[in-house]
């Protein structure tokens, strides 16, 4: 997981939920992109992060859009988030002794509008969790500044302002990851998308 | 075992199929290949834990703790690992969280689709036991699920342990796990013939809180799960010994405290603007 480096964090607030994750690609330590974004919408309520090999990240990121291409065929409505979360735990364990190295984390708002988040490692366990999820080379320093800054039902301003300073704050420690960050955030009427300045080095 | 009707595999996804090849092994060799390389494997989810059962006067009661561990860090404080098997089975699983999930639900939809074919009868635990096994000794050890699986059936109340080899135990009280060794000394402390159900259910919880304390793969809260002929009762969070031993800060960010580059409202893909509609009525 430390090949490539990165951060990717979601977290539920008040009826949205927020998905962010920082910009860089590198090839160990040198860093060749400080504008790939790795988090993905699978529609207008489901948002899917990757963090990991970044070939397997692509790889899986179009085997999902094409899995719900044709779930939309076949059902013409959307994916549920739980459904989602199950096909990708799935695709992931169909390759248990020969994975992709890629650890999701997946955010959306259910059918009532209320938040779902789930984190899995890289053979599909899901982890699914009511306050946020981290992945990535920086997971240690994300878990411990999302523990003290996320609070229950955060509305989508707040919601944006944490979740802002976790990436930010998260990154910092870890040299793999950084230079910016991308948050998506999702409402009932919206996704609002926000790139952040980080720092360069 | 093989029957399949069209393309719908009738025994489960990736299982119990002897003829068919369940896992896609595409990627192992290029994985061996830049680990060869110097690249560090990503772990993988474990799940450090204690779990056990004990048979009681009429029935048995399953307990386990709620940690899940990645290496040294806890990646869920509150997971489940009681799995449902059928209405009259569970399991409790430990190892490699993705094995015992993944293996629970494959004899879980394996038995529903057998009782489906038995005009709805239901499910022994020894089907269930015998299906994990000889999944678990087909993947040589390979496929890391430890479970402990209890259920009522027409023979009364059974407590199996099975290990990830493919071996099974048929015990009136087990443990599995990291914390195993801590739950076994409370059972073989306390443990009676023919426990009332609160008995039973105070020497599980005891057991799994000798491995929250003692055994540093688990921790959190105790789950329990009774099962007797008249049904089955899931204590989820059937104690919580371990609530933050701090009040949350309330940490709040004045708005415009991080710095934003860009923003911009994304294009909503699924709505459908109708074009040429009437247009709506104002007024009478």
């Amino acid at each position: 997981m430390s090949y490539n480096g990165g951060a990717v964090i979601a977290m539920t607030g008040k009826e949205c939920v927020a998905i962010a994750c920082d910009l860089r690609l590198g090839i160990q330590n040198q860093t060749i992109a400080t504008d790939y974004r790795k988090v993905f919408r699978v529609h207008d309520k489901l948002f899917v992060g990757l963090s990991g090999l970044a070939t397997d990240m692509q790889t899986l990121s179009q085997r999902f859009a094409f899995r719900h291409n044709l779930y939309k065929l076949r059902e013409e409505r959307n994916m549920k988030p739980t459904t989602f979360a199950n096909l990708v735990s799935h695709m992931l364990y169909e390759r248990r002794f020969g994975p992709y190295y890629a650890e999701p984390v997946i955010a959306g708002l259910d059918e009532n509008n209320q938040p779902y988040i789930t984190g899995m490692d890289l053979i599909g366990a899901m982890a699914p969790a009511s306050d946020f999820v981290v992945a990535g080379s920086s997971s240690e320093s994300l878990f411990g500044v999302c523990e003290s800054f996320w609070k229950p039902d955060m509305d989508a301003e707040t919601l944006f302002e944490t979740l802002g300073q976790c990436i930010l704050t998260g990154v910092n420690r870890d040299c793999l990851a950084g230079w910016g960050a991308a948050i998506y955030i999702i409402t009932p009427t919206g996704i609002t998308a926000k790139t952040l300045k980080g720092r360069q080095d | 075992m093989s029957s399949s009707y069209g393309d719908i595999n009738v025994s489960g996804g990736i299982g119990l199929d002897s003829e068919s090849a369940p896992f896609n092994l595409e990627l192992a060799r290029r994985n061996s290949m830049i680990e060869r390389q110097g690249m560090k494997l990503p772990r993988y989810l474990k799940t450090g834990t204690t779990i056990c059962g004990v048979v009681y006067a009429n029935g048995v009661v399953l307990g386990a703790d709620t940690r899940s561990t990645n290496g040294d860090t806890v990646a869920d404080k509150n997971c489940e690992k009681i799995h449902y098997i059928a209405p009259n089975i569970y399991c409790c699983g430990a190892g490699t969280a993705a094995d015992t999930e993944a293996t629970t639900n494959m004899v879980a939809s394996a038995l529903n689709m057998h009782r489906y074919g038995t005009n709805g009868r239901t499910s022994r635990v020894i089907t269930a036991l015998t299906m994990l096994k000889s999944h678990l000794f087909k993947y040589q050890g390979n496929v890391s699920a430890a479970l402990v699986l209890g259920g009522f059936d027409i023979n009364g109340p059974h407590l199996f342990t099975v290990y990830p080899h493919g071996s099974s135990d048929s015990l009136p009280y087990a443990t599995m796990g990291s914390g195993s060794l801590a739950a076994m000394s409370i059972f073989e402390a306390g443990y009676k013939e023919n426990m009332t159900k609160e008995e039973a259910m105070k020497l599980v919880a005891d057991a799994i809180k000798s491995g929250v304390f003692n055994d540093l793969g688990s921790g959190s809260n105790v789950d329990l799960c009774i099962i007797t002929k008249e049904g089955k009762e899931y204590l989820r969070n059937y104690e919580c010994p371990n609530p933050r031993p701090y009040a949350s800060q309330s940490f709040s960010f004045a708005k415009g405290t991080t710095p934003v580059l860009r923003s911009t409202m994304l294009t909503l893909k699924d709505v459908v603007v109708e074009e040429g509609a009437d247009a709506m009525e104002v007024g009478a």
